[in-house]
This record gives structure tokens, sequence and C-alpha cells, in this order.
């Protein structure tokens, strides 16, 4: 055991940490509007719609996030068309290609867990809305939407810290999170366990802090209290 | 499509064998993960708090760490740890454990985590009256176990093993940072060489959507047939 080696990554790996904890709280942002969006899409009666979102969600369940990154950060960089347009800032930096495919992973797992809170909301609470006279987009807005976000809270905390997880991705098209910055520290020292252990203690602290401030979150919008 | 082609001119059957590797590893991975399981779910349902403990690092950390780390964990220091333990033994000559057994044991370890969890579940879902059942018949343990709370604890399990199973199969694309030549990797290098990521990433996606979806049927019809008494 290299002590002295774990004192003094720590501060380099905290500091990625900042990059690991920015790249997982803009992608969860923008993924829980992309989720929402499609949720929304998904409880349409329209078949077409309803479809695309089912394959929206499905196609990004199906395949590894790796894939995704390199699509969009190996991929979208091929088409010369994209290169003359706006998109191309963006396009061209890792952080923000990076972000897309966490954005866009995390909105498809998003959308499923906030269709089924949506499906199980028992029918005669709208019903109840409807007798009182309140208009559907009250209804929705009020009623629906509040309930859906309490009922999904557990699942959405696990898709947090996947998500977090995911992130490590990150590190594959080059940019220097926990993960990526652990990785140059073992490839430089070979010194895999104690950096294992050190950059792993910091991704457990996260999910920690992640896991007990979902648990507060659950028993401060339980029905019970 | 040329760029599909079998042989020397395409790349379609170095994707075929590719895909053949992706399919290996992952088995394997998930064989392993149930070997860990078959260790670690009794080590969580045991009264002991001690192995409690062990059985729950065990799977927090697991959860908790990315998978990324965990593959540069064995990568790097997959070697180290065998040449040690063959150092003991008096073996003191260079040992290089290939890129498979290597990325199988990274991802079984971390597969091995979720199945814990599923079997667990499985398990304490199971009606007490079943135990207490099978201990009034004067079964043994093994008959018990095997006769009785296997068999029904799949039926609960299965569905949420076909979830640790797409995991697993997902996970598997992150090995191709150790070199071992699956879709991902093989994808990489034709890309590479064809100046194409965007068409050879995209028929990456499409094979994995294909295993994904091909295993969700065959999944489907493991669960009609461990439900069949229900």
């Amino acid at each position: 055991m290299d002590f002295e080696l774990m004192v003094n990554s720590f501060p380099k790996l905290l500091n990625a940490t900042l990059i690991t904890l920015k790249l997982l709280s803009v992608s969860l942002i923008i993924g829980l509007f992309i989720g929402l969006f499609f949720a929304i899409l998904r409880l349409n009666k329209n078949v077409f719609i309803n479809r695309f979102a089912y394959g929206y969600s499905y196609i990004f369940r199906g395949t590894p996030l790796l894939v995704q990154i390199f699509i969009i950060y190996f991929g979208l960089g091929q088409i010369e068309y994209l290169r003359s347009t706006i998109f191309w800032v963006i396009l061209k930096e890792p952080y923000w290609c990076a972000i897309i495919a966490f954005a866009l992973n995390t909105g498809a797992y998003t959308s499923e867990i906030l269709r089924s809170a949506f499906q199980t909301i028992k029918p005669g609470l709208i019903e109840a809305g409807k007798s009182l006279g309140i208009s559907n987009k009250i209804i929705f807005y009020k009623i629906q939407i509040p309930i859906a976000i309490r009922q999904s809270l557990p699942a959405y905390g696990n898709e947090i810290i996947l998500m977090m997880k995911g992130t490590s991705l990150a590190s594959t098209v080059t940019l220097m999170d926990l993960t990526g910055v652990a990785k140059y520290i073992i490839s430089t020292t070979f010194k895999p366990i104690e950096v294992f252990i050190v950059a792993g203690g910091i991704y457990l602290f996260m999910t920690f802090v992640i896991h007990n401030f979902v648990k507060f979150l659950e028993k401060k919008y339980s029905f019970n209290s | 499509m040329e760029l599909l082609a079998f042989g020397d001119t395409g790349w379609g059957d170095e994707l075929f064998y590719a895909t053949l590797m992706t399919i290996a590893v992952s088995i394997t991975a998930i064989l392993i993960g149930f070997f860990f399981a078959l260790i670690f779910t009794p080590l969580k349902l045991s009264k002991s708090k001690f192995l409690n403990f062990i059985a729950n690092s065990y799977t927090t950390i697991i959860r908790g760490v990315p998978e990324l780390l965990v593959i540069y964990l064995f990568f790097f220091g997959g070697t180290g740890a065998v040449m040690f333990v063959a150092s003991i033994f008096g073996y003191n000559e260079y040992i290089e454990i290939n890129a498979f057994i290597t990325g199988a044991f990274a991802i079984g370890i971390i597969s091995g985590a979720y199945s814990t969890e599923v079997f667990r579940g499985a398990i304490q879902s199971i009606d007490k009256g079943q135990f207490e059942a099978a201990n009034v018949l004067g079964l043994n343990k093994f008959s018990k176990f095997f006769k009785i709370i296997l068999p029904q604890a799949l039926r609960l399990a299965i569905p949420n093993l076909s979830n640790v199973w797409q995991i697993t199969l997902k996970d598997t694309s992150l090995i191709s940072v150790t070199g071992l030549v699956e879709i991902m990797r093989q994808s990489y290098i034709a890309a590479g060489s064809t100046r194409d990521p965007l068409f050879f990433y995209s028929f990456a996606a499409v094979l994995y959507l294909l295993l994904t979806f091909l295993s969700m049927k065959l999944i489907n019809k493991l669960e009609v047939k461990y439900s069949r008494g229900y």
C-alpha cells in the first residue's frame, strides 16, 4: 500500500470530481425535460406519436451508452453539412457531446420512469379533479405531475446514481473527469489498487449522498405525513 | 453496403466474429456473476451480522462505483494480482492474462452484485410457509433448496435477471478499452481505417439492439416456462 500516493492523488481526483458533478447535473437537468417531454408523448393516444416516443426510449435503452457517445462525438463530426452550421460550435466540444449523449440516455430512462408513474395514478384522482370543474391543463400540472414526481422518486434516485456512474464514460472522449484522472494516475504509477480505493471512495461518497438525499425527499413528500 | 462485405474487401466477417465475441463475453460474465451471487446471496440472507456486512459491502461498492473504474482496476491490476499469487507458489515468471478473462471477470463481478440483489429479493418474497412445509416434510437442506425454493425463486427472479442480462450485455462494450475485439473495438478499428465512424458506430448500435431484442424474445419464453404452474 502506497499511502503517500493515495494522499497525493486525492486533491487531483477531488478536482476532477467537479467535472463529474458538472457533467452529471447538467445532463440530469436536460434529461429531465427530455424525459418529461417523451413521457407525455407516450401517453398520447395517437399511434404514431406513441410509437415515436417508444422507439426513442427503446433505442437509447437497448444500446450501450458508449456507442451513443461515440456516434455523437466521432460520428456526427463526419457529416460535412453539420460542420457548416451553428451546431458545430457545440459538437466539436467533447464536453457538450458527452452531455448530449448523457442527456439523451437519461432522458430515455426518465421517460419510462415518468410514464409508469403517470399510468399508476388512480383515475379517481383525475375524475375528482374533473368533477370539481378544474380544467384539463390544471389537472395535469397541479394533480398529475406532483403525484407522478412523488411516485417516481425511488426509481429516479436509482437513475441519478446510474447516470453518475455513466459520466465515467466521458473519459473515453478525452474529458478528464474522476475516472479519466484516475486512469491517468494508474497508467503513470501502475498502482491501480491505491487509486481505485481513493477514486472509488469518492464515487461511493457521492452515491451515499444522492441515496440519502432522495430518501429525504421521499419522506418529505410521502402521502402519509 | 460494400463496407459490410465478407472477406478481405469489407468488415462484415470481422463484425460478425466481434458479435460472437460480445455474446461469448456476456455469457461468461453473467455465469461468473451467478457464481458470485451463489456465494453472496446466502451471506446476505444469513443471520450473522458479520456475513451480512461482507455481502453488503460487496454489493454496495460494486453498485456505487462506475463499471469503467472496475475494469481499469482489473486491467491494470489483474496481472499484478495473479503474479503475486503465483509468486507465493514460487512462480516468478511474467504472466499475461488475456483480455477475455480480465474483461469477463470484471463484468462478471459487476453483474454478480446485481444478481445477488435479485436472488435475495426473490428468495425473500417466497412465502414462509414453503420453508416450513419443506421442514415439516423432513426434506434435507439440499432438496429443500433445489426442489422447493429455487424453482419458485427462479420464477420471481427471471424478469429481474433479464434486466441484469441487458445491463451485462451493454457493459461488455466497456471491455473494448482493454483491447478485446468485441463489437465496440471492431467498430473502432473499422471506423479508424475507413474514416467512416458514423456508419460503423451506428451499425454497432444496430447490432446491440438486435442482441437485446433477440435475448428479450428468448427470456420471454423462459418466463412462460417457469410460470407454467401459475
